[in-house]
């Protein structure tokens, strides 16, 4: 059976599943009165996708300084980063946003929410892709750094030619996963008023009483973006896999 | 070659009880060693003698904590930017792990013609391919590593190590993590290099072939060479109780 086959017929038997769920509950759907509200959501999901994808560069960027921070071997910058990286994980973004925003972005002068929002959640981001990356560049045998170090290439080249190549397809699939949360932990960016999905779908709901209306579009926006995203690193890990070959 | 060593010292740290370290270990405890003017030198030795500390000094990959080393009159660099200039006059293999999992055999080899030494890519192409004829390998080298046996994955090191003109190869125990029939096709492959006067300096439990290819071996124990010199001294009447202990559970009858 072709692996799309069966990845429908699943979803057929869960949508199933799901409809007896909801014939079950006494519930006045109300379509017509959120369908008035689609340009709203559209607007919303929109600015979810570039605050997701801005959050994805830079939290990449955030990840990689922090990584090599991490695994520096001076002991005053690895403090710092480990500092960084248990602050932000043990800590809920919820308070992270609030703090981050109100208080600290308010403190240094940066009024745009959007570029603040941005930061805030590629900095929660960046502590996780930090420790993602750090596993990955530990995980090169001390063998191919010396392999590396013998035929004479500097520590850059050795990092760009030998660890890096095989250190990326060994942090793929977590790599992958921590996107997807990235795009479903933006949701939380309406709590700092930023007009993303979440706070579309929230305020429609105000607007219509029409609860599971405005929510289950909510869940298929997010859906929209994570799917494919899941799809493109079962790719990109497919397209690096040599070992097994 | 002519290589002299003089009171080489080397010391990791002592690893304590939860990831700390409690002083110091010494491995190589003023080591010293002079050989004549020679093609390969061949060190043997008890395990954890210290033989791949010295080799590891030796091709400039560790810096000791003391002594010094010269090759034909020549220091070696004391600062890590000088060592690099170094190895990339000389050649390095290691027991397993020699090539980049992610690059073909051929990649393998051009990676440091390429970037190290300054070819371009259909000039490295063509430095490598007469080796790769000559060694029976052109049919695998767009094979990764993986897909090699262990005997041709050294054979692809050796000639990584090899296709840059060093000056000289060191080799760390090249045979010891392959399955006997895999050996002889190495082995072959340095014995034919070294007949046609390639310079080595080698780590080998194989005695025969230590025999064979040695033009001088010094004997590592306990940080020390506490017996070196000419191959057919060394088997044939070893002064040092401990080389006729250790020659006596090593050397095949
Ligand atoms: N990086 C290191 N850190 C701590 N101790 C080390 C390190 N490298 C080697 N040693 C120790 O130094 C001693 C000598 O090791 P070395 O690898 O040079 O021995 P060897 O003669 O090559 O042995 P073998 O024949 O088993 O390869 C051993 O006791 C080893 O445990
Ligand atoms: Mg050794």
């Amino acid at each position: 059976m072709p692996r799309w086959i069966a990845h429908l017929l699943v979803a057929m038997v869960f949508a199933a599943a799901v409809a007896v769920a909801f014939s079950r509950v006494d519930y006045d759907w109300n379509w017509p009165a959120v369908w008035g509200y689609r340009r709203k959501f559209l607007q919303g999901w929109l600015v979810t996708v570039a605050v997701s994808l801005s959050a994805l560069v830079v939290s990449g960027l955030v990840g990689s300084v922090a990584a090599l921070m991490l695994r520096s071997g001076n002991s005053l910058v690895e403090a710092a980063a480990r500092v960084y990286v248990e602050l932000i994980r043990g800590t809920p973004l919820l308070v992270q946003l609030l703090i981050g925003f109100y208080v600290v972005a308010t403190a240094v002068g940066l009024e745009n929410r959007y570029v603040a929002g941005v930061l805030l959640l590629s900095l929660f981001s960046g502590a996780y892709m930090a420790e993602i990356f750090r596993g990955g560049l530990d995980a090169i045998p001390r063998a191919q750094i010396d392999s590396g170090r013998a035929i004479g290439l500097t520590p850059w080249q050795s990092l760009r030619l030998v660890v890096l190549p095989q250190a990326v397809r060994l942090v793929l699939p977590a790599v992958a996963g921590q996107l997807v949360s990235l795009v479903k932990d933006s949701s939380l960016l309406s709590v700092i008023a930023i007009s993303e999905l979440t706070l579309n779908a929230q305020e429609v709901n105000a607007f219509t009483y029409s609860t599971l209306e405005s929510y289950l579009p909510l869940a298929a926006g997010y859906l929209m973006l994570t799917l494919p995203l899941s799809a493109l690193a079962r790719w990109l890990e497919h397209r690096f896999r040599y070992e097994i070959a | 070659m002519n290589l002299v060593v003089t009171d080489l010292v080397q010391r990791f740290p002592a690893p304590a009880g939860g990831g700390r370290t409690a002083g110091s270990v010494t491995v190589l405890d003023r080591l010293s060693l002079a050989t004549g003017e020679i093609g390969t030198l061949v060190l043997v030795g008890p395990s954890g003698g210290g033989k791949s500390t010295l080799l590891r000094i030796l091709a400039g990959l560790d810096m000791p904590a003391a002594g010094d080393v010269a090759f034909d009159g020549e220091p070696l660099p004391r600062d890590e930017e000088g060592l690099r200039c170094y190895r990339r006059t000389v050649g390095t293999v290691f027991q397993a792990y020699n090539l980049f999992p992610h690059l073909t055999a051929m990649e393998n080899l051009l990676l440091p013609l390429v970037h190290v030494h300054g070819l371009t890519e259909a000039g490295a192409r063509a430095r490598v391919q007469a080796p790769l004829e000559r060694f029976r390998l052109a049919e695998h080298a767009h094979k990764r590593p993986a897909e090699l046996s262990g005997g041709q994955k050294q054979r692809i090191a050796i000639l990584r190590a090899l296709v840059v003109q060093p000056r000289r190869l060191f080799l760390d125990e090249p045979t010891s993590a392959l399955d006997p029939e895999m050996r002889a096709e190495v082995l072959e492959m340095i014995a034919e290099l070294r007949a046609e006067g390639r310079q080595f300096v080698l780590v080998t439990h194989e005695m025969a072939f230590a025999r064979r290819v040695a033009d001088e071996i010094a004997f590592v124990a306990d940080g020390r060479v506490t017996c070196g010199g000419s191959t057919e001294a060394f088997f044939g009447r070893p002064a040092d109780p401990r080389v006729r202990a250790f020659l006596a559970t090593t050397l095949v009858p």
